[in-house]
């Protein structure tokens, strides 16, 4: 009986220090990949190993035996000794291995839920299994039931569907507000690390022009060219509350420095077109009555905060919709898996008939005498086409569907009925020979 | 006959309207997009039905309430179908086709009644008359349908509680600008509609304005309109204000469809239509 297992580590069970020492690096892959292969019971095997996780998948006859090498193997490669690391893996075997690989694929089983990297990860290590040909049926087709499955959960539940850091949900709400960021102008007052990355995800976002206004000047000029800026001095703000439409505010100064008066007054030059405040400082850096003013919208690193609280536990939420969608889909692959298990017995069945249709023609045609080479064919078609029309039914009986329950004590009987077990084999050939 | 495309076309909004709630509860983009297509399905029934009756009757199949509001339903499902072309905003149809069909169920729950059509009724101009206004009338529900989307958009924002609304409503600039442009438009087709209106009123009464009700009030709200564009283009109003306004402006509008023509005498009105006689 084939049997999937998957052993690792990932963020819940290792500390990172001992999660590096197992990683695999792109330099090292093939080599491990190599190894992983010529472990005798292995008979598929992948390698998934990201910065959560170092994963290696792989079916076998030989669970026990497999799994030993394979955990051997771990302790050399990450010179972690055996009582070190046996406390930090996960071995799965079966259900709660193909489970394992889904939730995986579809980002359950990350730091951050719904995170969208794994999933192109999880490809990685499978194009790279493929490349070494240590792929086959049974991981050909997890593996397209894990991204199958992870697209599914993706487009169906709302798994990744809000932000959960500050400078997505940043620029998630300036999507709603301006419709598309292209051609909007940025400026940033304070030039913190926080603002600079915020920055960066507007310029993703293909805005047109990042100004930057900062009390040390050179620090200033430093932001404003790695995006390609100008720096602005702090008395021109005013004027540019005309121009600008999203202003990130960090500076560390204990006063406001944007007034309600000050927007009110920009709101008639600009005719009313939405103004978009991110105040990141604390204490704030604009007055809390901006928001009151039309069309004007401040966001203060606090309201941010609550954003990705509640989009984190609506991600959770939703993952219980995802949970159940992977049980779903692990049951549909086990009922896969077991089909696999009449392969054995149906090809022990054909084998048998060819076996005893080769040993009676052999018998026949030397009783028969000289025939011409059409009589000879056409008898030992006569041969073939008998055992496999005797054997067609009793092959669709136990590949049909309708008997999956069941389908152990029909092979049970298949096996007994023909005599197919191996160690009868032995009196098969007695009695022929 | 006619009257068995009518039924088909409010089964098959029925559908579509479903499958919009559908797809803006769960965010089912398949669905919307075949709502969308169940919906130009039952589009077209309703223009057939519109088609036959009105060469059955020989003149626009608007001069009872229950006819004009089939009518004002199939011009606003026209407008949505013109403006989804420019704004892809296929959210928009989770309002627009629930509350179109809404008004086909109040149509059909009106008893037909026989009218004797005047000669006055037939010609060109009657029907250009009533076919802009309706137009017009069906686009500035769009307007208005746009104006309560950027409501509540807008409290989401502002408030910072983003609730089930915040992700499944568009962009308040794209909100804003549907309204601008159906605003536009609406208004330009209300005028077209006045001025038909006037010529249709010289031909059969005699004069271009009579001061009856519904011209009056088709009057007022064409100011009220008027108002807003000029807010609008020459004060810089947006947003909020604009939409509150469009709003206000719709309900002076359906009080001029529907109180006008069952609150006030005068020759507008569905009763004084489907006499015989002029008054």
């Amino acid at each position: 009986m084939i049997k999937i297992v998957n052993i690792g580590m990932n963020h819940e069970t290792a500390p990172v220090e001992l999660r590096e020492l197992a990683a695999v690096g792109k330099h090292s892959i093939d080599e491990v990949m190599g190894v992983i292969r010529t472990i005798e019971d292995i008979k598929e095997s992948m390698v998934l190993s990201t910065c959560n996780r170092v994963e290696i998948l792989f079916t076998t006859d030989n669970e026990k035996g497999a799994t030993e090498s394979v955990i051997d193997f771990l302790c050399r490669y990450s010179q972690i000794s055996r009582e070190k690391l046996l406390p930090i893996l996960y071995i799965y075997n079966d259900q709660e291995a193909i489970r394992h690989i889904f939730r995986v694929g579809a980002s359950l089983d990350s730091l951050i839920i719904g995170e969208p990297q794994i999933i192109g990860q999880v490809k990685e290590a499978y194009r790279i299994a493929l490349d070494h040909k240590s792929s086959s049926v049974i991981l050909n087709k997890l593996m397209h039931r894990t991204f199958s499955l992870a697209k599914k959960i993706r487009t169906e539940t709302e798994i990744s569907g809000s932000a959960v850091s500050i400078s997505f949900a940043a620029v998630e709400l300036g999507k709603k507000i301006f419709g598309d960021l292209k051609g909007k102008k940025v400026l940033l007052i304070g030039a913190g690390e926080m603002a600079e990355l915020a920055a960066t995800y507007l310029v993703h976002n293909r805005v047109d022009k990042i100004k930057v206004a900062n009390r040390t000047f050179r620090r200033a000029v430093e932001v404003a060219d790695q995006f390609h800026g100008e720096t602005i001095s702090f008395e021109e703000i005013g004027d540019q509350l005309l121009h600008i439409d999203i202003v990130i505010t960090s500076t560390s100064s204990p006063e406001p420095i944007i007034s309600s008066d000050q927007v009110k007054k920009a709101m008639k030059g600009r005719k009313n077109r939405p103004l978009f405040f991110i105040d990141i400082a604390v204490p704030r850096n604009v007055e809390p009555g901006v928001n009151e003013i039309e069309n004007a919208f401040v966001y203060t690193i606090d309201d941010l905060k609550g954003i990705i609280e509640s989009n984190l536990s609506k991600r959770k939420d939703e993952a219980v919709k995802a949970e159940r969608m992977v049980d779903e889909e692990v049951i549909k692959f086990s009922e896969w898996l077991k089909t696999l298990d009449v392969v054995p017995t149906i090809v022990a069945l054909k084998e048998k008939c060819k076996k005893i249709r080769q040993i009676e023609l052999k018998k026949s045609l030397s009783n028969l005498g000289n025939l011409t080479p059409e009589q000879r064919k056409s008898v030992e078609n006569l041969a073939v086409s008998i055992t496999k029309k005797v054997l067609n039914d009793p092959i669709i009986f136990l590949k049909s569907k309708e008997n999956r329950s069941s389908r152990n004590l029909y092979l049970d009987i298949t096996q007994k009925l023909f005599n197919l077990d191996s160690n009868n084999e032995n009196t098969n050939k007695k009695s022929y020979k | 006959m006619d009257i068995l495309f009518f039924k088909l076309s409010l089964i098959v909004y029925l559908i579509a309207s479903a499958g919009f709630l559908f797809f803006i509860i769960k965010k089912n983009k398949k669905v919307g997009y075949w709502s969308h297509k169940i919906m130009l399905l039952g589009f077209a029934l309703n223009s057939i039905y519109l088609t036959l009756s009105y060469y059955q009757l020989g003149a626009v199949p608007a001069l009872t309430f229950k006819t004009s509001l089939s009518f004002l339903s199939w011009t606003i499902i026209a407008a949505y179908i013109i403006f989804q072309v420019k704004f892809k905003l296929m959210v928009l149809g989770s309002f627009v086709v629930p509350f179109s069909t809404f008004l086909m169920i109040i149509s059909s729950t009106i008893p037909i009644s026989t009218i004797t059509v005047r000669p006055i009724f037939k010609g060109l101009w009657l029907p250009l008359h009533v076919g802009t206004s309706l137009l017009g009338d069906g686009i500035f529900a769009i307007a208005f349908i746009a104006a309560l989307m950027y409501l509540i958009q807008e409290r989401q924002i502002k408030s910072k509680r983003l609730g089930a609304f915040y992700t499944r409503l568009p962009s308040l600039n794209s909100l804003d600008s549907l309204n601008y442009h159906a605003i536009n438009y609406g208004f330009l087709l209300l005028t077209i509609g006045m001025i038909t209106g006037s010529i249709v009123a010289q031909g059969s009464h005699g004069s271009y304005w009579r001061w009856d009700p519904k011209e009056v009030w088709s009057l007022i709200t064409w100011l009220c309109y008027a108002a807003l564009l000029h807010q609008r283009m020459a004060a810089g109003w947006r947003g909020r204000r604009s939409a509150l306004m469009s709003i206000g402006c719709f309900l002076i509008l359906i009080f001029t469809f529907v109180g006008v023509n069952f609150l006030m005498e005068g020759y507008h009105s569905f009763e004084s239509l489907e006499r015989s006689q002029l008054p």
